[in-house]
């Protein structure tokens, strides 16, 4: 088994299952290229999951019997709050749905780089369920706009991303109106009056450039910013409150009425007045613009190769974007054909995401309670979808690396342990899981521990297992 | 694994470890007694709804729903405390609260993440490496008799920005698992002791979750409540560093100041995140005891908010903001502003506060004064390229 295949599967893949690197030796780019070509029909355990329109519905009709609570008369309002509930409770099971399903196939999948690039534009793209209104949508963007955009061109995965209702709520664009919009027009003596006013919400046109395409020096200012937001006002989501129910609830709808009319200048380039299709034509020039191409290229290698990315993987990778016009397929084999990759030592600490899947994948299981599935992650710091910013989770060591965050992982490997016992021999397992990288200190060690249990603990705190 | 088998086996990993961790020493200099707490809000806290100006003829008409024009925690004819600062309050009229505003950092651009950075960098641009509290820490008169781990203490998993760097420091956070035994511990330690980066995070984490003993029962449940969560924190903090031979440095850091959306003025959103920090800097004072009258704590943010309000009641990122500064060793009372006004032609791009303090002022000031860092060291090391932002004097009491 040779190091190749290590490589291959733990750092490109979720960490080896049993029999993994056995059946990936003899050709471990062959075992990764052909993964990342075209693309799959949804795995069962998403498909049954609700979609966005579903999970829409359900915070909606929580809002709403909160807001009728409010609205009846103290005597029957507490009655009518506890019967309304607390829409987190409510959403809760559509969440760890989501959550248990993401696991389980990430636990089982037989082309786990395919997955992890699931997860990684995911984090790209990230949005958190820390917000209400996104608890059970932020498991859907990844299902319906990520995974079946993978095969696709970085442009398709833009659009299909920033057109999610998860991300146009998570950035708060569904209500963002244009001043001179016809409804601000229409309704601008009625909005003075109630001392309110009528205008943009800049935060998703500002992280679509600062964090999605070019980056936060990627040459734009606090004008294409203000632009962009106008030019992406109705870019938005059916059903809203008020004046904006038009539109199927939880699908995406452009709003001609509170769209900012008139030519707008983006970048240095002016896009003509054309409805739905201004904002699109500067998403498009955004996602083939150069900066862009080194931003993705930056963050893919700072994944892959290392947290300092080097200058000249970055600059290879950048290059195959602009060359193939963001061609994912193509950008995804130029990281398998960096040198880099193929002769360092591990480089990267797993982030705790990354800890608990391999230790699923190493187990073949993954418990059967999707309450008990999300806890890990959350006992070390990374809740699944709730990275708490538009940046997403970091992605090098210094952020993830404490002493406490260390002892919490240690007493994590510790309960699960406990909880196999001397149920699976953990040199075994060990051996599977880390192949080559598997070091004679730490084999010694779980050869001596006191217990199955212990030996396991071992394994799991052993730096190659946290380590890819 | 209870207390007494945790420092046995601290004891016997290695001799050193428990003795270079905790040594007992008697603390005669006064200067070894400052304590100083850093509290970061990550998420650009609104200055114009934690210290409304409602002196200012503009406030009114430029915040609109937003503004808390009429506050009942005044604090002079201009600015006012938000009515969820009560404990605060009550510190500003004891002299032990010295607020600041139309204040920022150098960075003006309006990315959270990089001006967080810049934040805590302490530098004049975005690329730093380490933090300024870090650099700080070799300098500090407590290192003459305690390691810079001993001395500095990051209330969160990971290390923030502001405490990484050369000089080692400790984490520790509130665990929620049943504890690994000390045979396990024991032989972990072993499999580490060839790998520096894992043994030496090990040790750290290991003497840090002693200290704090079982003192945080009281943390199971409502975790995502951001109040409590920074209250029970700055509980722990307070009790780190009351201790004899505690740290004398903590930074702690809660989220959620982000509300671009329905912010609320009085009541709403921003109110209960505001609750919530007053909260946890009265259960830090309750914790310090009698330590207290030796602390100063400064409370940052990475960048204000727009004046105006957005189409979603809330704020966009905006520019300078408000700062606090609190603990018995304060000289407080009173509000320090070179107040720029809120008029459109007066603003920042048209659309932010200006600033008119620059946030590293403050900084140098605490450091030098409270903590007794050498100004050269402040310039040349701490903040380098800062000397425009001139050392701000009579931040603390004079020493009695």
């Amino acid at each position: 088994m040779s190091h190749a295949a290590v490589t291959a599967a733990n750092r490109f893949g979720l960490g080896a299952r049993p029999g993994e690197l056995k059946a990936l030796a003899g050709d471990p780019k062959a075992w990764l290229a052909a993964q990342i070509e075209g693309s799959r029909p949804a795995p069962p355990e998403i498909k049954n999951l609700a979609t966005s329109a579903e999970a829409f519905e359900a915070y909606d009709m929580g809002r709403e019997a909160r807001s009728d609570a409010r609205r009846k008369p103290p005597s029957e309002a507490e009655a009518a709050k506890r019967i309304a509930g607390n829409i987190r409770q409510k959403l809760a099971p559509l969440y760890l749905d989501q959550v248990a399903a993401r696991y389980r196939v990430a636990m089982k999948t037989e082309e786990p780089f395919r997955e992890r690039l699931v997860h990684f534009w995911s984090n790209h793209f990230a949005v958190s369920a820390d917000k209400p209104q996104v608890i059970a949508l932020a498991g859907t963007l990844e299902n319906e706009a990520i995974r079946p955009n993978l095969g696709r061109r970085f442009t398709d995965l833009l659009l299909a991303v920033e057109s999610h209702p998860a991300m146009i709520l998570y950035l708060d664009n569904q209500g963002s109106i244009g001043p001179n919009s016809k409804l601000a027009s229409r309704a601008a003596g009625r909005a003075r009056r109630a001392g309110r006013k009528l205008d943009i919400n800049e935060n998703l046109a500002r992280e679509i450039l600062e964090l999605h395409t070019l980056g936060v020096n990627g040459g734009y200012t606090q004008g294409d910013v203000t632009t962009f937001a106008q030019a992406l006002t109705g870019w938005s989501v059916g059903g809203g409150p008020d004046r904006l129910q038009e539109g199927t609830p939880g699908k995406f709808e452009f709003r001609e009425v509170i769209h900012e009319p008139g030519a707008k200048t983006v970048l240095g380039k002016r896009y003509a007045e054309d409805g739905i299709r201004q904002p699109r034509a500067i998403l498009e020039d955004l996602a083939r613009h150069p900066a862009t191409a080194r931003h993705v290229a930056t963050k893919l290698v700072r994944h892959f190769v290392a947290d300092d990315p080097p200058a000249d993987a970055v600059e290879r990778v950048a290059k195959t974007f602009r060359d193939s016009e963001g061609d994912l397929p193509t950008v995804h084999r130029a990281l398998i054909s960096l040198p880099q990759v193929w002769d360092s030592p591990p480089p990267k600490f797993k982030t705790p995401h990354e800890f608990v899947v391999s230790t699923f994948r190493m187990f073949d299981h993954v418990p059967e309670e999707p309450r008990q599935v999300a806890a890990p992650f959350e006992l070390l710091g990374q809740r699944p979808y709730t990275p708490g910013s538009p940046a997403g989770w970091p992605d090098t060591a210094d952020r993830w690396d404490g002493p406490d965050a260390l002892l919490k992982r240690i007493e994590w490997t510790t309960a699960v342990g406990e909880r196999v016992g001397n149920r699976m021999p953990p040199l075994t397992l060990g051996a599977q899981a880390l192949g080559e990288s598997f070091t004679q200190r730490t084999r010694l060690a779980v050869a001596r521990a006191a217990s199955g249990a212990q030996g396991i603990t071992l394994l799991l705190a052993s730096p190659e297992f946290q380590r890819r | 694994m209870n207390a007494i088998t945790r420092r046995l086996l601290l004891q016997s990993a290695g001799g050193c470890a428990l003795g270079a961790v905790l040594p007992r020493i008697a603390f005669a200099d006064a200067a070894t007694d400052s304590r100083f707490v850093l509290v970061i809000l990550r998420g650009a806290l609104d200055g114009l709804a934690a210290v409304p100006p409602y002196g200012d003829g503009n406030y009114a008409r430029q915040r609109g729903e937003l503004g808390i024009t009429a506050p009942e925690r005044k604090l002079d004819g201009m600015f006012g405390l938000h009515p969820a600062l009560e404990h605060s309050h009550a510190r500003y009229k004891a002299g032990e609260l010295l607020v600041l505003h139309a204040a920022a950092t150098p960075y003006r651009e309006r990315s959270h993440f990089d001006g967080q950075d810049l934040l805590e960098a302490g530098t004049g641009a975005v690329s730093s490496r380490d933090g300024w509290l870090n650099r700080a820490l070799p300098a500090l008169p407590h290192t003459q008799e305690r390691t810079t781990e001993q001395l500095a203490m990051a209330l969160a998993q990971n290390v923030p920005l502001v405490l990484r760097g050369d000089a080692r420091v400790n984490s520790w956070a509130p665990s929620r698992m049943p504890e690994a035994d000390s045979d396990t511990l024991q032989r972990i330690a072993d499999l580490y002791s060839e790998d520096d980066y894992f043994a030496s995070r090990l040790q750290a984490a290991l003497a840090a979750d002693e200290v704090a003993g079982s003192g945080m029962d009281g943390m199971a449940g409502g975790r995502r409540d951001p109040g409590r969560e920074v209250g029970a924190v700055a509980s722990a903090a307070g009790k780190f560093l009351a201790a004899a031979d505690g740290p004398r440095i903590a930074v702690i850091e809660t989220g959620g100041w982000d509300t671009h959306a329905n912010q609320g003025a009085e009541q709403g959103q921003l109110a209960n995140r505001v609750r919530g920090l007053d909260q946890g800097l009265e259960n830090l004072r309750t914790a310090l005891g009698p330590a207290w009258r030796d602390t100063a704590v400064l409370v940052v943010t990475e960048f204000g908010r727009t004046v105006a309000v957005n189409g979603t009641r809330g704020t966009d990122h905006g520019t300078a903001t408000c700062a606090f500064l609190a603990g018995g060793a304060v000289a407080g009372g009173r509000v320090i502003a070179d107040w720029p006004g809120l008029s459109v032609g007066a603003l920042h791009q048209g659309r932010d506060l200006r600033s008119t303090l620059d946030l590293r002022s403050v900084m140098k000031g605490v450091l030098a004064e409270h903590l007794g860092i050498a100004e050269s060291v402040l310039e040349e090391r701490v903040f380098p390229e800062s000397r425009y932002a001139r050392v701000l004097d009579g931040l603390v009491k004079a020493r009695t």
